[in-house]
């Protein structure tokens, strides 16, 4: 299991596509750090890229390789390995490479510029961010042999996650406005690992004063350390989840 | 040394595999023999585990294959395609190989040095043509001295001077007590390797005799007119 995700994260870091992911991530927070002189506001600059371009790098770049790795997942196949090993050491590879990634490209400055709590909980945010989109990538590839399919849905859940979701959040919040429903809010943002993160973040930089009431609510439940750990714990859930139930679907995939 | 049960495999509405039922033993070389979709491929890849069946049991010596994978050490398979990572070298692929299976003693490096591989290690795979595919295929299969042999059209590709290599390194292996599977189309060039004929057709199991026996049946000393006849009497 170690040799294949060592054959994989070799394979990915010679990538061309991963090193420009890495610059153009290391450009940005170099830059918003020195525009800023302020580093919590250089923070929530960095805040929305983390939430945005992350997982949709995570996502498209999963799905890809994996498509391109067709043949040499039907090569591991007819060896004497385990499926399941396989398919976890395939994840494990590309989550470790896209991790160093980011870790190279935003941990390093978040560190060296804003070393504090709210910069420590952005990086563990990131990553887990990397990771789950790497599983939902994997499990959209491997549902659909279509390639063009395959990233088309990969595209859309990207846009579902980041965008849709948040707009239909507010089109519920709109109807039932009569309605005390900041409890169900804070649950119904379980459902999406973006906005849990994007509240996790916000709730450390003490700008939850801005959100009103439904802040004060989210500081209550996501403030406290049972909250901060039942959401840690869902994005874990996030994390093996898809990863497994892709790693069972592919223990009786046809090659 | 294989025994097959029953086994069906539907893909969408085709019936890949119906009801196939054989068993094969070590120092036998099978021909796999049937047209173009006969499900062939689809019954060594269930042999292999890539496919996995719908129906029926596949027992390698002695033990179920499904939910098993040491017993793939045995095998040395080479595809019809050999499909291999673009961006690696062929040195790379075959240390990677020998690395995936923990083996570094006992090699067979002998087809290596007999498609001459061993001049062109650091040639990319997207670079290879078609035939240096396949040496890099065939090479492989032999390479850990597995107890079976599985070759999907070994000689597809190949220039006559590397099919004749290949087809004497066939021989040798059989010599040594060992199983090997072959399929082809080119029948004319299985005359002196096999000693078994298995024919499909439509995904079912038509026949599986020793050659004596079809050349006695069929009354034909070659096994293309051999296997024309069967055909030509399936159809009536």
């Amino acid at each position: 299991m170690r040799k294949i995700i060592k054959y994989v994260i070799t394979d990915i870091l010679r990538n061309k596509i991963v090193l420009a992911y890495t610059f153009c991530l290391l450009l940005i927070s170099f830059s918003v750090f020195s525009l800023e002189d302020n580093p919590t506001k250089g923070l929530l600059s960095l805040l929305n890229i983390i939430l945005i371009i992350v997982p949709l790098i995570s996502i498209i770049f999963g799905a890809i390789y994996i498509y391109n790795s067709a043949e040499f997942i039907e090569l591991l196949v007819s060896q004497p390995l385990k499926r399941n090993a396989i398919w976890v050491s395939l994840f494990t590879g590309l989550s470790a490479s896209l991790i160093i990634s980011f870790l190279v490209g935003i941990g390093l400055p978040v560190l060296f510029y804003a070393f504090s709590l709210t910069g420590m909980v952005m990086i563990i945010v990131g990553v887990l961010l990397t990771v789950i989109f790497v599983g939902i990538a994997m499990l959209a590839a491997l549902q659909t042999r279509d390639k063009a399919k395959g990233i088309g849905i990969t595209i859309l859940l990207w846009l579902y996650f980041a965008l849709l979701f948040d707009g239909l959040v507010l089109f519920l919040l709109f109807q039932f406005a009569d309605y005390p429903l900041e409890k169900v809010m804070a649950g119904i943002s379980a459902l999406n690992p973006i906005d849990l993160g994007r509240i996790l973040i916000l709730l450390k930089m003490d700008v939850s004063a801005l959100m009103g009431y439904t802040g004060a609510v989210f500081k209550d439940i996501f403030g406290t350390t049972a909250g901060l750990l039942l959401s840690f714990i869902v994005l874990l859930l996030w994390i093996v989840l898809p990863v497994w139930i892709s790693t069972v679907k592919f223990k009786t995939k046809d090659l | 040394m294989i025994q097959i049960n029953n086994i069906s495999k539907q893909f969408g509405r085709l019936k890949a595999l119906d009801q196939v039922s054989a068993a094969c033993d070590a120092s036998e070389c099978i021909a796999l023999i049937g047209p173009n979709g006969s499900g062939k491929t689809t019954l060594i890849k269930c042999i292999l585990g890539m496919v996995v069946p719908d129906s029926g049991s596949i027992i390698f010596d002695g033990k179920q294959i499904s939910n098993d994978w040491q017993y793939r050490e045995q095998i040395g398979y080479m595809p019809q395609i050999g499909r291999y990572p673009d961006n690696m070298t062929i040195g790379q692929v075959i240390d990677m190989m020998k690395d995936i299976r923990n083996k570094s003693l006992h090699l067979d490096e002998s087809l290596i040095t007999a498609f001459g591989l061993d001049k062109l290690y650091h040639k990319r795979m997207r670079t290879l043509s078609g035939g240096t595919r396949q040496k890099v295929s065939a090479s492989l299969a032999f390479l850990f001295n597995p107890k079976v042999l599985i070759l999907d059209e070994p000689t597809a590709g190949l220039d006559p001077v590397s099919s004749e290599i290949l087809k004497d390194k066939i021989t040798t292996e059989k010599g040594k007590g060992k199983l090997v599977l072959i399929t082809s189309h080119v029948l004319s060039e299985l005359d002196d390797l096999v000693t078994q004929v298995m024919y499909m057709q439509d995904g079912k199991l038509v026949f599986h005799k020793s050659i004596a026996l079809l050349h006695k049946d069929t009354g034909e000393q070659k096994l293309s007119k051999a296997i024309a006849r069967v055909m030509v009497n399936s159809e009536n």
